[in-house]
């Protein structure tokens, strides 16, 4: 199971180092992670994707509440949730028509095109995990040079 | 606010949460609060080496419920006590370790005598603090004494930089604190526990497990009304020896990989069972699912996060234990439910419990464990506080060694930290000064601390070192021989050292018991001693450790003494 969980945390030094360090000592997996402070500063928001069975997510929940530094951990529904990835691709190019089908993924996807050369272009794009996934296999034949994915940030939807 | 230093706002605040000595070894980075002991009324109770110091903090915390205090340098002086915080940390003791850190601008630098003790100790703390800055000690202290305390309790590392010590600042020690994220207590919910009362009532064969939790709480009445009440047989984890009195008719001792028989038999049997502050560890249960299929979980525990991680449960109640188990026989006055003392299962208990007693083989020599351990309890007043170091003693300790007052008997239990019993029964004197306090020691443990010989003879702390000498690893010797086809490899410790004579190298007393008799005198010489005694006590070194239910296997297969 995939499951998003947001943590809210007190904005102090050495709080992500404790966050992660219990994924790893508990033998949990963190998928991706994403941590930035709110609009109120004296807390920051980590926003963890990570893969379990029931009993497993509900222990790392639990293990983070324990942590005297979380004020708030959630595991978000999915469905009641807007969560959001960004992803940064670099495609190779091999041909003029690679431009043009390229650029009809990007269109379909919702991207952006940056940085066109003769021979890669970049793209932006941001989409659920899944998608950026779906994208991702499009793209493959083209040849990606690199990717780089900012984690998932998420929140649950008003009166959800 | 009265201006002042780090060093003296953390002594300061440290006698406001009522420290009356601290465990500790001076360096180049803890100077400044070392000069605050001239200053203040805090007795400082030097050691030989900085993990024993942690040990003393612990065994002082874990009888005292109040956080023992040890003290220790930056770099070699902090990684020392890691082993020390992580046995308090497995066992849920309350404890402060204070280290001193390189100034704050030396930070990073790899500064002599540096260590990232904060980044280090992560994982086996409760908490932890570094102040950047003096004013920010009080708070610190207090927020620490408090975090180590409540709910469940662990220790808690203060980080000091040496320039925090030393410079000046207006100090305020607050009373009142919030720590947003940090909620040590639940109140037990009352529907739970009455779903729990009727689990019990409605089934054939209910028992009790209480493990340590049970002791972190005191929670010695709670359990004995809720097992006489309803006629429950008790067991316990190791970790919860001695929170129901081992004398008692219901008792049936810890169960686990070196449970007695008549523990493990009834736990095997049980269709329902109560578990009280207990993590269901591998030592305590064995492998679960080979009788879980029948066996109805009733989980206590103050810590949310310990429901569900090892056993699934059919009812949990978080909270303070105690707690819950008042609003557990509260629910039985109020219905004045009664189980009939004449049931089947009682009966069988009953019967199992005898069958063991007359049955169980032990070693036929006159100084066997299981005579030289009924031997001590014969002679230690019920109130005298045991300690155990870790190994095929500990497991004797645990079979032999029965508990009659609840409170009194405790081990590294979690971590299983060899060398801890003897410093631990050091900071249990500390905190017990009236009574008797002895270290049940195996030879390879003893010396791994034995050098805290010093501090009991230096700083008057007489405790009695209860040796079972072997002279051999004697639980890896133990497993050599039962699974590596007696290839005895690294246990053996050649005679060496003579510890009637370190004994008395340290100015201490030491006896040599080689027979009852002299086991008798040694004993009731200890008990009347000024001077910390050690006892030595050669046994047979092919003495194994029986019943033994192998790791991986159920506790219903042990292996029994043939």
């Amino acid at each position: 199971m995939w499951a998003i969980l947001s943590i809210l945390v007190e904005n102090k030094p050495g709080i992500l180092f404790k966050v992660t360090h219990l994924f790893r000592s508990r033998n949990f997996n963190i998928d991706s992670i994403s941590v930035g402070v709110t609009d109120d500063e004296n807390y920051s928001r980590m926003t963890i994707t990570t893969y379990g069975d029931d009993k497993q997510i509900i222990q790392i929940v639990k293990q983070l509440d324990k942590m005297i530094d979380t004020v708030e951990v959630k595991q978000l529904d999915e469905h009641k949730t807007l969560f959001r990835e960004l992803c940064i691709f670099n495609i190779k190019l091999s041909s003029a028509s690679d431009s043009m089908e390229v650029n009809k993924l990007v269109n379909a996807y919702g991207g952006k095109v940056h940085d066109v050369k003769k021979d890669s272009l970049m793209v932006e794009l941001t989409a659920t995990p899944a998608q950026i996934k779906a994208f991702e296999e499009l793209v493959k034949p083209f040849g990606i040079i690199d990717v780089a994915r900012t984690g998932v940030a998420a929140l649950q939807r008003s009166g959800a | 606010m009265e201006t002042m230093t780090g060093a003296k706002a953390l002594m300061t605040a440290m006698e406001k949460e009522g420290v009356k000595q601290v465990f500790g070894l001076p360096g180049g980075a803890n100077l400044p609060m070392y000069d605050e002991f001239a200053r203040c009324d805090i007795r400082h109770i030097l050691v030989r080496h900085e993990q024993s110091a942690a040990h003393m903090a612990d065994g002082f915390g874990r009888v005292s419920r109040k956080p023992g205090v040890c003290f220790a340098t930056s770099g070699p002086g902090a990684t020392n006590i890691l082993t020390g915080l992580a046995t308090a940390q497995a066992d849920s003791a309350p404890m402060i370790a204070v280290t001193g850190q390189v100034p704050v601008a030396m930070i990073g630098k790899d500064a002599f005598q540096e260590s990232d003790i904060i980044g280090m100790a992560n994982p086996v703390v409760k908490y932890s603090f570094q102040p950047r800055l003096p004013g920010e000690v009080p708070e610190a202290v207090r927020k620490g004494f408090y975090i180590a305390e409540t709910g469940r309790p662990g220790p808690v590392l203060l980080d000091i930089p040496k320039d925090v010590q030393q410079n000046e600042a207006p100090m305020d020690f607050p009373d009142e604190f919030t720590i947003q994220g940090y909620h040590p207590w639940n109140d037990p919910d009352v529907a739970s526990v009455q779903r729990a009362v009727d689990m019990l009532v409605n089934s054939e064969r209910p028992i009790i497990l209480a493990g340590g939790g049970t002791i972190i709480s005191s929670a010695f009445a709670e359990l004995q009304s809720v097992a006489e009440t309803l006629m429950l047989p008790v067991v316990t984890t190791f970790k919860g020896k001695g929170a129901f009195p081992e004398n008692h008719p219901l008792s049936l001792g810890p169960i686990g990989m070196h449970g007695h028989a008549e523990a493990n038999k009834m736990m095997a049997e049980a269709d329902c069972v109560l578990a009280i502050g207990t993590r269901f560890s591998d030592r305590s249960v064995g492998t679960f699912e080979a009788f879980e299929k029948r066996l109805k979980i009733i989980h206590m525990d103050v810590d949310p996060a310990e429901i569900g991680k090892n056993q699934t449960t059919n009812i949990a109640v978080v909270g303070d234990v105690r707690a819950s188990l008042r609003i557990m026989v509260k629910l039985l006055l109020q219905k004045s439910l009664k189980k009939s003392e004449d049931s089947v299962w009682i009966k069988h208990v009953r019967e199992t419990k005898e069958y063991w007693k007359e049955n169980l083989k032990i070693h036929p020599g006159e100084m066997g464990a299981a005579k030289i351990l009924r031997k001590l309890r014969e002679l230690l007043p019920k109130e005298s506080v045991v300690t155990t170091e870790v190994g095929q003693h500990q497991m004797w300790a645990s079979l032999f060694y029965d508990v009659i007052q609840p409170g009194t008997f405790f081990s590294s239990t979690g971590l299983g930290t060899m060398g801890w019993g003897f410093p631990a029964s050091i900071g249990a004197k500390v905190a017990r000064p009236d009574v008797p306090v002895v270290d049940i020691a195996g030879d390879g443990s003893f010396s791994m601390t034995e050098n805290s010989l010093a501090t009991a003879v230096l700083e008057d702390i007489p405790v009695i070192v209860f040796v079972l000498n072997n002279s051999t690893l004697g639980m890896v010797a133990q497993w050599q021989r039962t699974f590596y086809d007696r290839r005895m490899i690294g246990v053996d410790q050649g005679g060496c050292p003579d510890y009637v004579k370190l004994a008395e190298s340290y100015g201490a007393q030491g006896i040599r018991a080689q027979s009852m008799d002299e086991l008798d005198k040694a004993i009731k010489s200890a008990l009347s001693s000024d001077v910390a005694t050690v006892i030595d006590i050669p046994i047979d070194p092919e003495e194994d450790v029986l019943p033994f239910v192998a790791p991986g296997t159920s506790l219903s297969d042990m292996i029994l003494p043939s």
